[in-house]
This record gives C-alpha cells, sequence and structure tokens, in this order.
C-alpha cells in the first residue's frame, strides 16, 4: 500500500514537470505581454526596460530555469500586472470555486445517482425512459444557455433568487463560505445547479449502466435467494459495485469542474478562480495563468491518487493486488 | 436407499403430507416471438428428508421449476398458473414482502457456480449475517454465531477467520461450502440446489454431494437437486423427475428410472452417460436438437426425435403410472427402439 502511494507521487512529479515545460512553452510562443503593460505610445526602450525588469529578455531555457528555481522555493512569480504574488492572487480566489463545485456534486450525485439506478433496475419502465431522455438533454443542453434561462426563470421571472453575486459569507478561518447564511445559499443555488447539470447527466448514465450490468450478476439473485430486502439489496449490495465505475467519473469531473468552472462563473458573477483565470488569459499574465494550471495538475494528480485510494478501499480484490 | 423398495403407497404413508407439493405449474415467458412455456404443466411432490434428482438438458425447464418455487421469476417471465404449496401454503398466491419472509427461511437456494454468487465486495460474515437478521429480529453477535456453527456444519476449517475473509480469498469449494452454510442458516424446510457442483472439481464435486446428502438426512431437509448430469444425482437422489421441453416425461425412483427408464428420451440419456459397460464403445446420442419452446411440435414434445414416433404421439400423452411410483409421459412407455 505505501510502495503503491509512493510510487504514484513520483508519477505525479514526472506529470507536473512535463506540465510546466508546456505550460510554459506554450505561453512563450502566445504573445508578448510587454504590449499589454505598457501604454500604445510608449518608446522602444521604455518597452525594453519593462522587458528586462520581468525579465522576458532571457531566453526560453533562461526563462524557465529561473522559473523552474523559484517555483522549487514555492514561488511562482508575481502577476505581471498587479505585482501580487500570483498564488496569493490563485488562493485567494479558490475557496468561492470550490465551494461552487462541491456543491454542484453533491447536487449532481444526489440527484443523479438515485435516478440512474432506478432507470437501470427497470429499464423497460416508462419513468427510465423519461430520465434518460432527460439525462441526453442534460449534455447536450450548453452550460451557459442553461444558465441564462435559469438567471430568466427564477431571478428575472419569479425573483426567488438573486442573479449574480456571492451573497453574505461567513469567515471560517481565512476562508469565506456563502453556503451557512441563507442570503449565502441563496446565491449558491442557481450556479450549482447550472454546473451540475452535466455532470448529473454523465452520473445517471454511468450509474444506469453498472446497475444494469450489476443487477444481473448472480450474487444480486443470491441475495434475493436469501430474502433479503430490496433496500439492502440495493442500498448494500449492488451500490458497493456500482460504486467502483461512479467515482472515478465523479472524481475526475469533480477536477475538472473546479479547474474549469469559468463559463457559469463569469454568467453569475462568482468571484471564483475561473474568473481569474480568463482575466489572466486576456492579458497574457502569464505567472498567474501558469501558476494557475500548475496548481490546477497537482490538484488533478491528488485527486486521481484519491480515486485510485477509493477503488482499494472498495475492491477488496485490488487491495490484495496493492499489497503484493 | 430404502426409499427405493418402498411402493408409493407405502412412502406416502410413512412420509405423511409432502413438504412441497407443485400443482400443475406452469411459468411461461411472453417474448416477442411468442410465448415461451419454459414450464408447462408441472407436478411433483417431496417429502421430509427426501432428494429429488430434477434432470433435463438446458432449456428443459428444470431451472425455472426451481426459481419458480423461489418466487424469482422476473418479467418477461410469470407463473401462468398451477399452485406451489409449501406445507400446504400456496406460494404462488403471496404479495411479495410474504414470499421475500419465505426465501432464505424455509426455502434456500444453492446456485451453480460458487465464484459468482458471494458478493465480491462483502465479507462472508456480512453476508451470513444478513441473511440470518433478514428472518429474525437478533443481535449481530447472535446472527454470527450462528454463522460460525453453520460454518462449521458444513465442513469448514477455522471458521472464525473465514468469517472475516472476502470470497476471493477462499477456493472454489471453500466458497460453494459458504453458499451451502448460508441455505443451512436459517434450518429451511426445503433446499433447491440449481447444478451445485458443476463448476467444481470432480474431487470436491464428490466431497459436496455426499455433505449435502447427510445434511439432508441429519436435519430433514427436503432437497431439489437440479441437475443435466444423469451420473451425479443417480448415487444421491431418492427419486428422479425427468424433464423434457417444460414438462416432466419420467418420474419415478431412482432405481426405477435408472434400472428400468421407461421413457425413450429417458433412455437416450441414460445412453449418453459414460459407464463401466460402455466403455471403448462410441456414446449413444439422441438425434437433432432440442426444439425451441416457441415452436413444439404439436403433440409429444420429443417425438420429432424420437425413434418410437407413430401417428398417436401427434397427441399429447399424459403423465401415466407405468410401475409402482414410476409415471411415464409417452404412448409407448418401456418399449425398445425397433
Amino acid at each position: 500500500m505505501q510502495a503503491f502511494i509512493v510510487n504514484r507521487i513520483l508519477q505525479s512529479l514526472i506529470v507536473v514537470l512535463v506540465m510546466t515545460l508546456l505550460v510554459f512553452a506554450g505561453l512563450f510562443v502566445i504573445g508578448d505581454p510587454v504590449q499589454m503593460l505598457v501604454s500604445p505610445d510608449a518608446t522602444d526602450i521604455e518597452k525594453e526596460a519593462v522587458r528586462q525588469s520581468l525579465g522576458l529578455d532571457q531566453s526560453f531555457v533562461v526563462q524557465y530555469l529561473s522559473f523552474m528555481r523559484d517555483a522549487l522555493h514555492g514561488d511562482l512569480g508575481n502577476s505581471f500586472l498587479t505585482g501580487a504574488p500570483a498564488m496569493d492572487l490563485i488562493l485567494k480566489r479558490m475557496p468561492a470555486t470550490f465551494e461552487l463545485v462541491i456543491c454542484a456534486m453533491i447536487l449532481a450525485t444526489g440527484i443523479g445517482l438515485p435516478l440512474g439506478i432506478l432507470a437501470g433496475l427497470r429499464p423497460e419502465a416508462r419513468s427510465s425512459k423519461t430520465i434518460m431522455a432527460g439525462s441526453i438533454l442534460g449534455f447536450s443542453l450548453p452550460n451557459f444557455w442553461v444558465a441564462l434561462v435559469l438567471i430568466m426563470i427564477f431571478a428575472v421571472g419569479l425573483g426567488w433568487v438573486p442573479a449574480s453575486g456571492r451573497g453574505e459569507t461567513v469567515q471560517i478561518g481565512p476562508i469565506a463560505v456563502s453556503f451557512l447564511t441563507l442570503d449565502g445559499l441563496h446565491h449558491l443555488i442557481l450556479p450549482a445547479l447550472t454546473l451540475s447539470l452535466t455532470k448529473m447527466a454523465l452520473i445517471i448514465r454511468v450509474a444506469r449502466a453498472a446497475t444494469r450490468e450489476v443487477a444481473g450478476q448472480e450474487y444480486i439473485k443470491f441475495a434475493r435467494a436469501k430474502g433479503l430486502r430490496k433496500n439492502r439489496i440495493v442500498g448494500v449490495h449492488l451500490l458497493k459495485n456500482i460504486m467502483v465505475p461512479l467515482i472515478t467519473v465523479i472524481g475526475l469531473e469533480f477536477g475538472r469542474t473546479a479547474a474549469f468552472a469559468v463559463v457559469t462563473e463569469t454568467i453569475f458573477s462568482w468571484p471564483g478562480m475561473g474568473k481569474l483565470l480568463i482575466d489572466s488569459i486576456l492579458t497574457l499574465d502569464r505567472p498567474v495563468v501558469v501558476a494557475y494550471l500548475l496548481l490546477m495538475v497537482v490538484f488533478l494528480v491528488f485527486l486521481n491518487l484519491v480515486v485510485d485510494l477509493a477503488y482499494l478501499w472498495l475492491d477488496p480484490a485490488a487491495r490484495e493486488k496493492g499489497r503484493d | 436407499m430404502s426409499t427405493d423398495m418402498m411402493s408409493k403407497e407405502t412412502r406416502d404413508a410413512d412420509l405423511g403430507a409432502p413438504v412441497l407439493k407443485i400443482e400443475k405449474l406452469c411459468t411461461w415467458f411472453d417474448t416477442r416471438e411468442g410465448t415461451a412455456r419454459a414450464v408447462d404443466g408441472v407436478d411433483l411432490e417431496l417429502y421430509e428428508g427426501e432428494i429429488l434428482g430434477l434432470v433435463g438438458e438446458s432449456g428443459s425447464g428444470k431451472s425455472v421449476t426451481g426459481y419458480s418455487v423461489m418466487g424469482l421469476i422476473d418479467p418477461p417471465g410469470r407463473i401462468a398458473g398451477g399452485r406451489i404449496l409449501l406445507d400446504g401454503r400456496d406460494l404462488t398466491r403471496l404479495s411479495e414482502e410474504e414470499h421475500r419472509r419465505v426465501r432464505g427461511k424455509d426455502i434456500a437456494m444453492i446456485f451453480q457456480d460458487p465464484s459468482m454468487t458471494l458478493n465480491p465486495t462483502l465479507r462472508i460474515e456480512t453476508q451470513m449475517i444478513e441473511a440470518v437478521r433478514a428472518h429474525e429480529a437478533c443481535s449481530t453477535a447472535q446472527a454470527r454465531r450462528r454463522a460460525k456453527d453453520a460454518l462449521d456444519m458444513v465442513g469448514i476449517p477455522s471458521p472464525e477467520e473465514r468469517l472475516r475473509a472476502y470470497p476471493f480469498e477462499l477456493s472454489g469449494g471453500m466458497r460453494q461450502r459458504v453458499a451451502i452454510a448460508i441455505a443451512l442458516l436459517n434450518k429451511p424446510r426445503l433446499i433447491i440446489a440449481d447444478e451445485p457442483t458443476t463448476a467444481l472439481d470432480v474431487s470436491i464435486q464428490s466431497q459436496i454431494i455426499y455433505e449435502l446428502q447427510t445434511l439432508c438426512r441429519e436435519t430433514g431437509t427436503a432437497m431439489i437437486w437440479v441437475t443435466h448430469d444423469l451420473a451425479v444425482v443417480a448415487g444421491m437422489a431418492d427419486r428422479l423427475a425427468v424433464m423434457y421441453a417444460g414438462r416432466i416425461v419420467e418420474v419415478g425412483t431412482t432405481k426405477e428410472v435408472i434400472e428400468q427408464p421407461g421413457h425413450p428420451y429417458t433412455r437416450g440419456l441414460m445412453g449418453s452417460v459414460p459407464m463401466h459397460e460402455t466403455r471403448g464403445r462410441r456414446l449413444a446420442r439422441i438425434p437433432g436438437a432440442t426444439p425451441s419452446l416457441l415452436h413444439l411440435p404439436q403433440g409429444c414434445s420429443f417425438r420429432e426425435r424420437c425413434a418410437l414416433a407413430d401417428k398417436a404421439c401427434t397427441r399429447m400423452p399424459e403423465l401415466a403410472q407405468h410401475h409402482q411410483a414410476q409415471s411415464i409421459r409417452c404412448w409407448h412407455p418401456g418399449e425398445t427402439d425397433r
């Protein structure tokens, strides 16, 4: 088990290393940030001065190596635009995004999993077909459109919830959260719902497919032959076996959503990381973009590790193999 | 095999009321092409401590009969008629919840492949304790003690450790013993064993057969042993029932059926079993293939594969008494090939 984790961490380090190189090179070729920073009528000498002060006059290799050296010391550079440490900018925005994404995933799993199991248990029933048709809608409707329609109905039309912002927050240590106040919850519900729809659709489909497969297994029939109650058969025997594929989907979708909740955050003016990323890309604020992507890579790699550990917990046979 | 010697009448008198009485059971499957009559008018009786071998090829309806008794027929299948009386109580009239209380308590089932019947993600103890607690309000500790005793009974060494194990940590024979222990947990009146040894090594097979036989005798549990393998049941069953295309074609004591098979199909089955006398000779084979349940020939379902078939066979023969406890569904019972 420990060997497994160490192994995974080493693999992850390589992934992170490759990612830094890719991101750095990508942004290096995209454009010249100096053009965005100086006023349009600046002289070449002034531009050159800015370039030198940011270290942009060096060769790619030198820039990369100095970036890596700083990064190893925990310094991912300062924003070209504001001069603030890139890391601080991101970390300040992180809780808002995570709160939104966690709520979205809870919604998606809490609603999608039971619906998927239901549809899988009775594939021919009309209710199941309705659920599946709904999941296709959830897949195909673009996020921004869903967001706008939800705003039109619930914020503009019915006036039940506000259309933008984070509302009142409560401070827990260094982190501000919305979900503990009624006002915050009101602000949270629409963006979380928007973000959850595609995940919900995906979870429904995966849960349904897995349920259909597991429900046909002999051990389910044996469980019925033992006279177990239906709740126990579905809630324990079936659920534990369909969780393996579902954990993958839930884990990876969580990561993807957290990293790229951009559209939803923008529409609802949710002050999260996604908004920061878009702004930084537009201004070619390289340190922030690089720091952001690096952080996300580390986060996704970590999430993958958690998913793998969850497998081991769910599947005793795999646990045995991991031990050898 | 003392029961073999008894005539039907004396056995009835000795054993009192049957544990299980199946009357004209029909289990049909509605498919797009029509109704498949997987079980079509089956009558069976089973007494305390008795082992009945239910023999037939795949598709003959032997397993469906077992599942019907368990109440595990799922749509598109349905019980279209007949009665299943367990100690006089008609199971076909029970609600789902009433049926659940019977399953695993009064009737237990053992399945074919022990590597598939135990849930791979749950410990043995979990799967045993839940089987006790589904039918009785007792503490987990009590249920666990019962589980341990049951493992002891089926000859599993160091049951305490096995209880903590996951199924993949046990061998195939061990897993089947666990499945048998689960079946015995609630001291059922009847066990339905659906080819319980087919997936096991031959050496383990005979052990399991011997153990199940002994357990049934000791506890008075009746058992239906569903199999396609006549050789397996011949040594253990008190009576045999042979099924073909959803109907019982021959039933009798094991001795009667094995020594003087009356139905041409039973004789065909006997001929295809390798035995000492047939050594070195080509095994007999029943010509043709099992007919589709959707397109059965009119009259006797077997007539298209039967050497004795004639005009009489275009009408369905009744299951008629042939010799003491032996009944045969054939217009030409006991006749040898022409």
